[in-house]
């Protein structure tokens, strides 16, 4: 076979392959946990502010600081200590002076972070044809 | 100088070591925080060394992988000379890295990570990447029966700008709104863009695999061909391993999955055939590019091996989100692509040490401090990320901060091998931008 037919049959497959991931939020319905809009103005507080060069979500990003996907609904830190440590800093995260409306956004991306799965690896199970599970909505 | 006469493929890999320099000296200043946490925090932090690093090191492989194309077209159409929009390519690239850099340093960030700059200096590398692909289209448009290098080329040029634009896909909020969706697209972006730039690089390897043997072999073969396609296949579907553990749809996680155990294998017994049939008096004559792409080869194989265990679901659990990733990562890009372009740069810069045996010994010294320290970086890492991979997982975790001051024996040790990566690179590049200068490589031989 041409090499001009492989490629093109390859790319037309990788196309189609990419919409079909684009146009999945068509079926997702709306998740009564948090408030959609203002999660996705999070996420841009998340990025304007880096916080992806120090912390992970779903194990996906800096290695300074601990994971944050479901910090919110974590017993021992949750909504206020996130709040707070934005606020103050620690030893080797700067403070940020984020403004109220940055600030509750943050909050409103994190509670969609943690509203989308689980991101701890020990609850995860591997099946048997060697895939992780465990990971899904709660 | 009239445009025609100066030499944009070394224009681009200059500029690459130049990069390649800034992007080691921000790489050892961002290790230094992970010994002495608060270094720099209050002048500029981690929070802009960590992206100047990562930028300045994607640059390196970026605008050395464009200069390798430029060079390689050079010499396979013979007499071609420099347009415009070539030198447009570059001041768009110049623009680009100038804002980018500036974005860092104030702070004034808003993209992805690895693209954490302001999404507005995306606009010159896009439009960079348009004339890029414009002006490679018209060299090549009149070649029939094209080497697999030249397909790699075209495919590493069409896919980076798909990706690149997709890349950008958040600023439309009905993507953000879907945070699942959105972070399945951002490692599709990042997968495959890797995928791109090393069509390109591999694709350079073959070319100079051929330049040096002198013969056809490698670049007109079949199994060349097939080796490209499972390449293509690869940079197309295999980036949902970078995901098994996001809930994302799971026939994207078997897709990814599937695809990657067919990763890499293929590439290493080309250079294998290759290596069988070049002789001493070539090694001799092109010995640089020679022991650089012998090195690249050597680092594909364990990080082929480490790729391969990493992308089993099931050992992925305990490795992903720890300092295994970066090793991983790291080894890729400084063993495998720094490794092919600095060969490219003494081959293309015309380095050639055949006539000062001195020279040729200091600087084999020099390699040989790069691959130790290389090894040392990669084996710090990976150890440090085994220590994190078992915290992780322990039923009975003390705080993330503990177990980070725990790992610091190994980050010292990453540090000191950062340290001869960066002394043992930047004398490369120092020499090679020297020579070049000196010997005014940056004209067109033929003009």
């Amino acid at each position: 076979m041409r090499p001009r037919v492989i490629f093109f049959t390859l790319s037309t497959i990788f196309i189609v392959y990419s919409f079909s991931i684009y146009l999945k939020p068509l079926s997702i319905g709306e998740d009564k946990r948090f408030n959609e809009k203002q999660a996705a103005e999070g996420h841009l507080v998340w990025q304007s502010y880096n916080c992806q060069t120090c912390h992970q979500l779903y194990s996906l990003g800096g290695y300074l600081g601990p994971d944050l996907t479901n910090i919110i609904s974590n017993p021992q830190k949750g909504e206020k200590l996130v709040r707070v440590m934005v606020k103050s800093g620690t030893k080797q995260m700067p403070a940020f002076s984020l403004s109220d409306k940055e600030m509750d956004a943050l909050i409103e991306f994190l509670k969609s972070t943690d509203a989308s799965g689980i991101a701890d690896p020990r609850k995860f199970k591997v099946n048997n044809f060697g895939m992780i599970e465990g990971n899904e909505n709660k | 100088m009239k445009i025609n006469k100066i030499n944009i493929g070394n224009i681009f890999l200059l500029s690459a070591l130049l990069m390649l320099v800034l992007g080691l000296c921000f790489g050892l200043l961002a290790a230094t925080i992970y010994i002495y946490p608060d270094f720099l925090k209050q002048q500029i932090g981690f929070i802009s060394l960590r992206p100047l690093h990562v930028s300045s090191a994607m640059f390196w492989i970026i605008l050395g992988a464009t200069g390798c194309i430029y060079n390689g077209m050079k010499i396979y159409i013979t007499h071609v000379k420099t347009k415009i929009i070539g030198i447009i390519q570059w001041i768009l690239w110049l623009v680009a890295i100038a804002g980018i850099i500036t974005s860092y340093f104030i702070k004034d960030f808003g993209g992805r990570e690895y693209w954490e700059f302001n999404a507005v200096w995306a606009l010159p590398i896009a439009m960079a990447w348009i004339l890029f692909l414009i002006n490679f289209s018209s060299l090549v448009y009149k070649i029939k029966n094209w080497p697999v290098y030249i397909w790699m080329w075209l495919t590493g040029i069409l896919f980076f700008l798909f990706t690149f634009t997709e890349n950008y896909l958040w600023v439309f909020s009905y993507f953000r709104e879907h945070f699942i969706t959105d972070m399945t697209i951002q490692w599709k972006v990042n997968g495959s863009l890797v995928g791109s730039w090393n069509q390109i690089l591999y694709g350079t390897a073959i070319f100079l695999m051929d330049k040096i043997s002198n013969t056809k072999n490698s670049g007109r073969s079949k199994f060349a061909f097939f080796m490209y396609f499972l390449g293509l296949f690869n940079l197309m579907f295999n980036w949902g391993h970078h995901i098994y553990t996001l809930p994302t749809e799971k026939y994207i996680r078997y897709i990814g999955y599937i695809v990657s155990m067919t990763e890499w294998a293929f590439f290493i017994k080309i250079v294998y055939d290759w290596k069988s049939s070049i002789n001493t008096i070539q090694k001799h004559y092109h010995y640089f590019p020679y022991r650089f792409i012998m090195a690249a080869d050597i680092w594909v194989f364990i990080n082929m091996g480490q790729a391969i265990l990493m992308s089993i679901p099931a050992i992925n659990i305990y490795t992903h989100g720890t300092h295994v990733t970066v090793a991983h990562a790291m080894g890729t890009t400084i063993g495998i692509n720094s490794m092919i372009l600095l060969a490219a740069c003494f081959e293309f810069l015309n380095f050639n040490t055949v006539d000062n045996p001195k020279k040729r010994k200091y600087l084999n010294v020099i390699f040989w401090v790069l691959q130790v320290s290389l090894l040392l970086f990669w084996l710090s890492l990976n150890i440090a990320g085994i220590q994190k991979g078992i915290w992780q997982l322990s039923a009975n975790q003390g705080s993330y901060s503990k177990m980070m001051a725990s790992l610091n024996s190994y980050f010292i040790l990453f540090f000191m091998a950062g340290f001869g990566l960066m002394i043992s690179f930047s004398a490369f590049a120092f020499l090679l931008i020297r020579s070049t200068l000196t010997r005014n490589n940056l004209k067109n031989d033929e003009e």
